[in-house]
């Protein structure tokens, strides 16, 4: 509704006019329906998100709950989340909340990645998953298990045997998230 | 009473110390001096004789023929060299043992200090008896101190934030260099003007010529110094990575300077030619380095049946290369650095655990007493080397090195923060300014100097020397407490989590595929690349067997599971004292427990089918020891058999009381670690010791 769209013109307006310039000539090259939104096959039309092991689960956060197209301000919001953390933002507009690229929201979206159930915490099975997409085939499922188990043993703190956002964000706190989920083009 | 003892502690501490100290500088001195004299002895002998065969002969002409067989006959003329290379090697070690012994000293004033003030003392002792004083050879510095340092750098060089920062680096060392020189060499020019008198001699190329080789930011200083200041992992890599790579340009700036001096006039023509040899030296070195790093990556696939020599292949190719790239007057270091970093992640997988443990270990060795032993001559030279002090131009060196290198700083970290994510503050500026120390790379190059074509040799020499001295004692000792007063962040204790490895790898993919998505070619859109080609064409040919096709990740969780297990081996016998299970298991540590508690016994199966897989492939390899292990082979069998009996015995008594499975999984870790290598009382001891208290 307007809350929305108020809220993701405050998010956009700290980018630039350039930046948003070249997004949309990029999501314009994207487009080939022309229809103004982006589907599923626009983007798995990228040739290396093909080779990507996280290509679907990435392609999927551009698109919101149940839908099957992306505008240009959704495709925005996502991608704004990668936008480089300035210290004087901090200090910009206590009342608008964390914007989107703050370290919590970075570590966010990555979670978001990995907890496809959107139940909040990462299972095992979850991790699984994941680290068969990373590694490949060649390993066996217990080596894989087995490294499963021990990730969620180092990180679970309350006993649930499985990785909660805090606790996630809890194992990555000597990661330099600010410069690592960061891409100089949107800045 | 406490206090007087411990002050009486102190002192006696203090002061054997320092006769340690003060009994291996007479002992060093002594020998020394008796091999000068020696070597005067010598030189007479040697004009009646030249080696055995004629040695003897003239004892037949000159001895009569009754004389008495020689029981002992000193001959010290023909170990000379060697016994005094050994001495000064030796001294150097005992100075860094010293070192320790002074602990107020140790934590006020950094080493290379002190070790420089030893060899102050040394050569002072040496020029009151009246010696002649070994100089800071540059042929030694350059072919044998100086090597073994670089490659202990390079080899170890954290290569993730080196590539994250590379071009911040490249701007400081190339723009920060050049800039350096010019302005140091200019106004100092115009100020050798000014003056006038001995000083108006000095013409303006000589004057860059001192500026180029002034402004070099010395490796081996900054790892000095920086070292035991633990700082921040980015300024530490900006401030080392500069010294490294400015290597090139120094190269190409003295040779260039050197030239156009003895010309006596540059055209546009030079300074262009020079230009392009600037990219010609460092591509250069880097393309020499890159060759032989990736040879030895080739050659460390088939040593799977010579173990023993594998150190020896990392050390003669890295050095290879570096002469090689010395031949063509290609910059050297920036070889070495290459060869290193090429080399490593191929050798490291197909060498064993031991060859590894080796080659680090001998090159932290080496390094260690290169750079003592540097730093010590440095001293010895500061007393040898002929003065001409001149106030003026020293004091103006001092001066302009500090301005320049402050400016420097500031308006290219103004150009960089444009295009960097994270922006360089304010205190890093300062730490990066601050941390240009020169050191002995500046001074070999001055030495260096012809003296026909610069009269004024003597002069850069002491300014020089000046300009270190100042550098090294003022710099390096203020920058510890100055860094804790301006509260820059240090070096943060990394713990290896697989966490961290397998969501850095998760962002690092996600990164990717953003970027793929905007379009944008940028870091990791590269490094995916890279990284993809690594595997798929370069690790089939550079790494042996079926380690090629290991993904990062699993190796990766394979070395984590083995330091934990010999971390668990390791106290798990220190643990293993003392009656009864359960009043172990309270002595073990928290951490400990909560590891082991979690183990269900598919998990402990897990556990050992991984530790099985890979320590039973260093066993194997060690069959292949025959040539130095004596009684090794049936030893091994022993113990095996002893083991498993002992094994079988307490699984017994372990399952009839129904305890947990740790001491098995710990006996069994205990075995697997200790019977290679520490085999007969350490493995005797945790036997017994764990059969004693089961029961």
């Amino acid at each position: 509704g307007t809350y929305g769209i108020a809220q993701t013109v405050r998010e956009l307006s700290v980018i630039s006019h350039s930046q948003i310039t070249r997004l949309y000539s990029r999501f314009h090259s994207l487009d080939k329906g022309e229809n103004g939104a982006l589907s599923r096959e626009d983007f798995q039309r990228i040739p290396e998100l093909a080779i990507n092991p996280l290509g679907d689960r990435i392609i999927n956060a551009f698109f919101p709950e149940g839908e099957d197209q992306v505008n240009f301000r959704g495709f925005m919001r996502t991608l704004a989340h990668f936008r480089p953390v300035e210290d004087n933002e901090k200090n910009k507009d206590p009342n608008s909340g964390e914007p989107l690229n703050s370290r919590n929201n970075k570590l966010l979206f990555a979670f978001r990645l990995y907890d496809l159930d959107r139940d909040d915490k990462i299972s095992r099975d979850e991790l699984l998953q994941v680290l068969r997409m990373m590694v490949g085939v060649n390993i066996s499922d217990e080596q894989l298990g087995s490294i499963a188990d021990r990730t969620i043993q180092e990180a679970d703190t309350n006993g649930d045997m499985s990785i909660s956002f805090s606790e996630f964000i809890k194992v990555l706190e000597k990661v330099d998230v600010e410069q690592k989920m960061s891409i100089r083009f949107l800045h | 009473m406490t206090a007087r003892t411990r002050f009486c502690g102190g002192l006696l501490r203090i002061s054997r110390a320092l006769r340690t100290v003060a009994l291996s500088l007479v002992t060093g001195c002594v020998f020394s001096v008796h091999a000068s004299f020696g070597a005067v002895h010598g030189d007479n002998d040697t004009s009646h004789s030249s080696g055995h065969g004629t040695h003897t002969k003239t004892h037949n002409t000159t001895y009569p023929a009754t004389r008495a067989f020689p029981v002992l006959t000193v001959n010290y003329d023909h170990v000379r060299k060697p016994f005094e290379i050994s001495l000064w090697i030796l001294l150097a070690s005992l100075m860094k043992l010293g070192f320790h012994y002074i602990p107020r000293v140790s934590s006020v004033v950094p080493e290379s200090c002190v070790l420089i003030v030893v060899g102050l003392l040394v050569g002072g002792l040496i020029r009151l008896l009246g010696e002649t004083l070994p100089v800071l050879d540059t042929q030694l510095f350059f072919l044998c101190l100086l090597p073994p340092i670089i490659l202990d750098a390079g080899y170890f060089l954290p290569t993730r934030p080196f590539t994250e920062n590379l071009g911040t680096i490249l701007v400081f060392a190339v723009v920060g260099t050049v800039w350096n020189s010019f302005f140091i060499g200019v106004v100092l020019y115009g100020v050798c003007q000014i003056e006038g008198e001995q000083l108006a001699a000095v013409d303006l190329l000589a004057c860059l010529l001192f500026g180029s080789i002034a402004s070099a930011v010395d490796p081996v200083a900054v790892l000095a110094v920086f070292e035991e200041i633990h700082i921040n992992e980015l300024l530490h890599i900006l401030v080392f990575g500069e010294s490294l790579l400015n290597d090139a340009v120094t190269v190409v700036l003295y040779h260039l300077f050197e030239e156009f001096a003895s010309e006596g006039q540059v055209t546009v023509v030079d300074a262009c030619l020079g230009m392009v040899c600037f990219f010609v030296v460092a591509f250069g070195g880097i393309l020499v380095g890159t060759v032989f790093g990736l040879v030895a990556a080739v050659t460390s696939r088939f040593t799977a049946h010579s173990r023993v020599i594998e150190p020896l292949f990392v050390f003669l190719y890295s050095y290879m290369a570096y002469l090689s790239a010395e031949v063509f007057h290609l910059s050297g270091i920036m070889a070495l650095i290459a060869c290193g970093v090429v080399m490593r992640p191929y050798v490291e997988a197909n060498i064993s655990h031991k060859s590894y443990t080796t080659v680090k270990n001998v090159l932290k060795m080496w390094s260690s007493v290169s750079e003592t032993l540097i730093f010590i001559f440095l001293g010895v030279s500061t007393v040898a080397g002929p003065h001409s002090w001149n106030w003026a131009f020293v004091i103006i060196t001092i001066f302009l090195c500090l301005i320049s290198r402050v400016m420097g700083v500031v308006g290219l970290t103004f150009i960089i923060n444009k295009f960097r994510m994270v922006k360089l503050t304010g205190k890093d500026q300062f730490i990066v300014a601050y941390g240009g120390l020169r050191g002995a790379i500046a001074f070999s190059l001055a030495f260096l100097l012809p003296s026909d074509h610069f009269p004024m040799k003597n002069m850069f020499l002491t300014a020089i020397i000046t300009l270190i001295f100042f550098t090294v004692f003022v710099q390096g000792m203020t920058i510890r407490p100055l860094v804790d007063l301006l509260a820059v962040k240090k070096k943060k204790q990394t713990k290896f989590t697989i966490n961290e490895e397998i969501h850095s790898q998760f962002i690092n993919h996600m990164l990717s595929g953003i970027e793929n998505v905007c379009g944008h070619y940028g870091h990791h859109h590269w490094r995916d690349k890279l990284s993809r080609f690594n595997k798929y064409y370069v690790k089939k040919w550079l790494i042996a067997g079926e380690r090629s096709q290991e993904p990062q990740l699993i190796s990766f969780y394979n070395k984590l599971e083995l330091k934990q297990a010999l971390l668990v081996a390791e106290s798990g016998s220190a643990a293993n004292i003392g009656p009864g299970l359960s009043s172990a298991s309270q002595r073990l540590s928290q951490k400990q427990r909560t590891v082991m508690k979690n183990i269900s016994k598919e998990r402990e199966e897990e556990i050992r089918k991984i530790l099985r897989a890979n320590l039973q492939k260093t066993r194997q390899r060690l069959h292949s020891y025959n040539r130095h292990t004596l009684v090794l082979e049936e030893e091994d069998e022993w113990s095996t058999v002893q083991l498993r009996r002992q094994r079988v015995e307490l699984e017994k008594r372990v399952r009839l009381k129904n305890k947990t499975h740790y001491t098995t999984l710990t006996l069994y870790y205990t075995h697997l670690y200790h019977t290679p290598t520490h085999y007969t009382s350490r493995t005797h001891y945790t036997t017994h010791t764990i059969i004693l208290h089961t029961l």
